[in-house]
């Protein structure tokens, strides 16, 4: 029976400075067989992917390809053997033509003295475009001067360009509309009848009940089981998820909400969004959806102060604000918690202390003078309300986990006691007991009368969390719902700019 | 096992400079007197001074080529501001404003005018070398005053301690409480570390930067002027490749290129190695031409260590 097994991953072990990720992971890929690779943000799926292609070695545990046993030591290794991966995050060099970005690394050439066969290449391009039902991508552009998800479609036609036995598609449809995701079905149906196995890792369920054959499911870096599709049922893997029903995801709210507390008229920033209004009130806490790209995190960014404005005005309690530079918006009691921690939310050198400390100077000095008595006060006081697993203040924030980065850039925020809190994909790359104390963070915050905006992509969070929700599509909002009323598909329509839902 | 390199990281460079001055001292009797140590620590007291500067420029993840320049562009102003009559204390004065206020102009060309701070630097280099140059006419200024003030400067001691090196101890004991202790030395590292970040805090980060160049460039004069004094002369070639010893300290020291991780007590050791080397094997007479091999093998040795290490 074995050798219908394209891959075979047992017993596989990793930890990531001491923190147990994953734990004896079995994960075994048919051939020609869609198989969705599931589980909650943090439950390890990256992870066992990436030992898959060789980015990250395992600690522990065997990896057979085609019935050999395989130690990858880098990605060029799984490509050789045809596994091939499409990774979420887009790598496409913004700089180079679509052709140059299909061939990077592979590039064709005359004979061997590395001189490039430019004509093939375009020709090559073309055809795997084609292939994908893509025609309106010149191969000659800037990769740059694409939209979103027609990159995307240039990373799918890149892995297959190359001869592959096994594709990772990692969120492939995150950024695509509804026409290119057909398309994508439609290949990676003939991929499956060619005997290419696809794993598909993606949140949305649908898409997964629709072209998956098998669904295995990891939970907190730990095998849960692997079900057959057609076998099984939305509730029964969710589940298998969570690990229990949904409704103890998000804590029961309490918060009362009261007056409007901040009011955005007509923001706009050319190219990215244009005539943004929305408001938000004190203790309640408003979600932002919609897709990758729809120009929710650079609204949040314009309102902070860390773009300029092109038109627009922002009013705290019915006062008119100028923002020009993110302390305006501090001294006005904004925080924001960025959606990127590594690169815009932490200096990862530095320690816990000095993190939390940055944003709290004024609290913990005397003209100028840091005191470190206060400073320590201070930081031990956030550190023990969010919670914090650390060996100490001291301890760099490179060296802890996403959770606990995550609860330090919250733990920085909350120092200056805002009135507005902005939230950005707060608990992405959290695992699921962090995401539980950050939900419960927010609730508090909101029944000491906090203002809170969030953008979440997680549909669940959105719904789980906010009492009135705003989606955007290409910087817009197309539509307004109070949770009560809103479900996945009403945001998804709204999300893809299909129906515009009036506020109830 | 992590613990114990970390710490090595960090006493690497008082380890080395420790060694290589027993070695010394094995090595030539003249080496560990009090006399020869005095001497040595009045040697890298202008290095040091600029160097403290350059720790500050490095942990905001920049670089300042101009500090040479800027110090003989300084100290030939306040030269000629002594030489024409001027009260050698408001000369001083002045000087060290100039200083001040290049170094900002440092500052806003690589914040404002968005110039890489290696290439602003190597350009305003050039300019102030050549503003000397027109300045003094490609002269020495001589004709200084003989007030007690400027002469102590270089020249003089306070009971057996030399003066460059009381100003050396300041001006260290000053910027590591900066660098420690207040807001300001939280924002440069803040800065370095991560500047996005640092803006998304609400760090001015250009206002960072632009003092932490003025404060070099200040610094930077403050040196030509106790070399002024020490010669009696300001010379217009005063300084030349002054920036790269000053980098040199900096690295040897352990503060990273890449900004954000560093110690100003690393410097102060890395100016104290340079000194030693050139010191030591000044009395062991090896030829000045050796000594430059010498002394870039030492930095090399000194940042595979830290690279090792991290």
């Amino acid at each position: 029976m074995s050798e219908h097994y394209f891959v075979q991953m047992s017993k596989i072990n990793k930890s990531f400075s001491g923190v147990h990720v994953l734990k004896d992971i079995d994960f075994h890929v048919k051939r020609g067989e869609v198989h969705a690779l599931m589980g909650e943000n943090g439950a390890g799926k990256s992870t066992l992917i990436k030992i898959l292609c060789g980015i990250y070695s395992r600690d522990t545990g065997t990896v057979k390809v085609k019935e050999e046993e395989v130690t990858f030591t880098n990605p060029k290794d799984a490509e050789i053997k045809g596994i091939n991966i499409i990774h979420q995050e887009l790598n496409i060099i913004p700089e180079l033509t679509v052709s140059q970005n299909m061939f990077l690394g592979k590039e064709l050439t005359y004979g061997k003295f590395g001189v490039l066969n430019k004509n093939k290449m375009r020709q090559a391009t073309l055809d795997s475009l084609q292939e994908l039902g893509v025609t309106n991508i010149d191969p000659d552009e800037l990769a740059g001067d694409l939209s979103v998800g027609q990159q995307q479609m240039i990373e799918i036609a890149r892995a297959l360009a190359t001869q592959s036995e096994l594709i990772v598609m990692d969120e492939p449809t995150a950024a695509l509309t509804d026409r290119e995701i057909e398309a994508l079905f439609k290949v990676i149906y003939s991929l499956r009848d060619k005997g290419v196995s696809i794993i598909y890792v993606s949140h949305r369920m649908e898409e997964i009940f629709q072209i998956c054959d098998r669904i295995t499911v990891l939970r907190d870096g730990e095998y849960v089981g692997t079900t057959i599709v057609k076998e099984t049922t939305f509730d029964e893997t969710v589940r298998m998820m969570v690990g229990r029903e949904l409704g103890e995801r998000f804590p029961t709210r309490h918060a009362e909400i009261k007056e409007k507390v901040l009011e955005i008229d007509n923001l706009s920033l050319t190219d990215r969004f244009s005539n943004i209004s929305f408001h938000v009130k004190a203790g309640e806490i408003l979600g932002i959806a919609g897709l990758m790209g729809a120009g929710r995190t650079e609204v949040l960014e314009t309102l902070f102060g860390y773009r300029k404005k092109t038109a627009g005005t922002v009013k705290l309690h019915g006062k008119d604000l100028v923002i020009k530079h993110p302390l305006d918006a501090i001294r006005a009691g904004i925080a924001f918690v960025t959606e990127d921690r590594k690169d815009k939310g932490l200096v990862l050198n530095g320690s816990i202390r000095e993190n939390i400390a940055l944003t709290n100077t004024k609290a913990i000095s005397n003209s100028g003078v840091v005191s470190k008595v206060k400073e320590r006060k201070l930081v031990q006081d956030l550190m023990e309300k969010l919670h914090v697993r650390s060996a100490g203040m001291h301890q760099e924030v490179n060296s802890l986990s996403g959770g606990n980065q995550q609860k330090v850039v919250i733990a920085k925020w909350i120092g200056i006691q805002p009135k507005v809190l902005l939230l950005d994909e707060p608990t992405r790359g959290v695992d699921i007991g962090a995401k539980k104390e950050i939900y419960s963070i927010m609730n508090e915050l909101s029944e000491l009368g906090v203002a809170i905006i969030m953008i979440s992509s997680e549909l669940p969070e959105v719904l789980g969390v906010s009492d009135r929700i705003i989606v955007m599509h290409e910087g817009t909002i197309t539509g307004e719902l109070q949770s009560d009323e809103a479900d996945q598909e009403k945001i998804m329509t709204a999300a893809t700019g299909r129906v515009k839902y009036e506020e109830a | 096992m992590k613990k114990l390199n970390i710490d090595f990281a960090k006493l690497g460079p008082l380890i080395g400079l420790v060694f290589i001055i027993i070695l010394l001292s094995f090595l030539n009797d003249n080496f560990f007197t009090v006399n020869n140590i005095l001497n040595l620590l009045r040697q890298i007291s202008i290095n040091a001074l600029i160097a403290f500067g350059m720790t500050f420029v490095i942990l905001t993840a920049g670089i300042d080529l101009s500090v040479g320049s800027l110090l003989a562009l300084g100290s030939a102003l306040t030269a000629g501001m002594m030489a024409s009559g001027m009260d050698p204390m408001l000369a001083i004065f002045l000087g060290l404003l100039i200083g001040l206020l290049l170094g900002a102009f440092n500052g806003i060309i690589i914040t404002k005018g968005k110039v890489a701070p290696f290439i602003a630097t190597l350009a305003t280099m050039t300019i102030f070398r050549g503003a000397t140059l027109v300045y003094t006419d490609g002269r020495p200024i001589t004709g200084l005053s003989d007030s007690p003030i400027f002469v102590m400067m270089g020249k003089g001691y306070l009971f057996w301690i030399p003066i460059p090196v009381i100003f050396m101890i300041i001006a260290f004991v000053i910027l590591y409480f900066v660098l420690n202790n207040t807001v300001f030395g939280r924002r440069v590292y803040a800065v370095g570390g991560n500047e996005q970040a640092a803006t998304l805090s609400g760090i001015k980060t250009d206002s960072v930067k632009i003092w932490v160049y003025a404060l070099t460039g200040m610094l930077s004069v403050l040196a030509g002027i106790i070399l002024t004094s020490r010669l009696n002369s300001a010379q217009p070639t005063a300084g030349t490749m002054y920036e790269l010893d000053a980098i040199a300290a900096v690295v040897i020291g352990g503060t990273s290129l890449m900004g954000g991780r560093g110690r100003i007590t690393g410097t102060l050791i890395g100016a104290l190695i340079i000194g030693v080397i050139s010191n030591g094997l000044n009395l062991l007479n090896v030829s000045s031409f050796y000594q430059q091999i010498v002394k870039g093998a030492v930095i090399l040795f000194a940042v595979m260590l830290d690279r090792r290490s991290n």
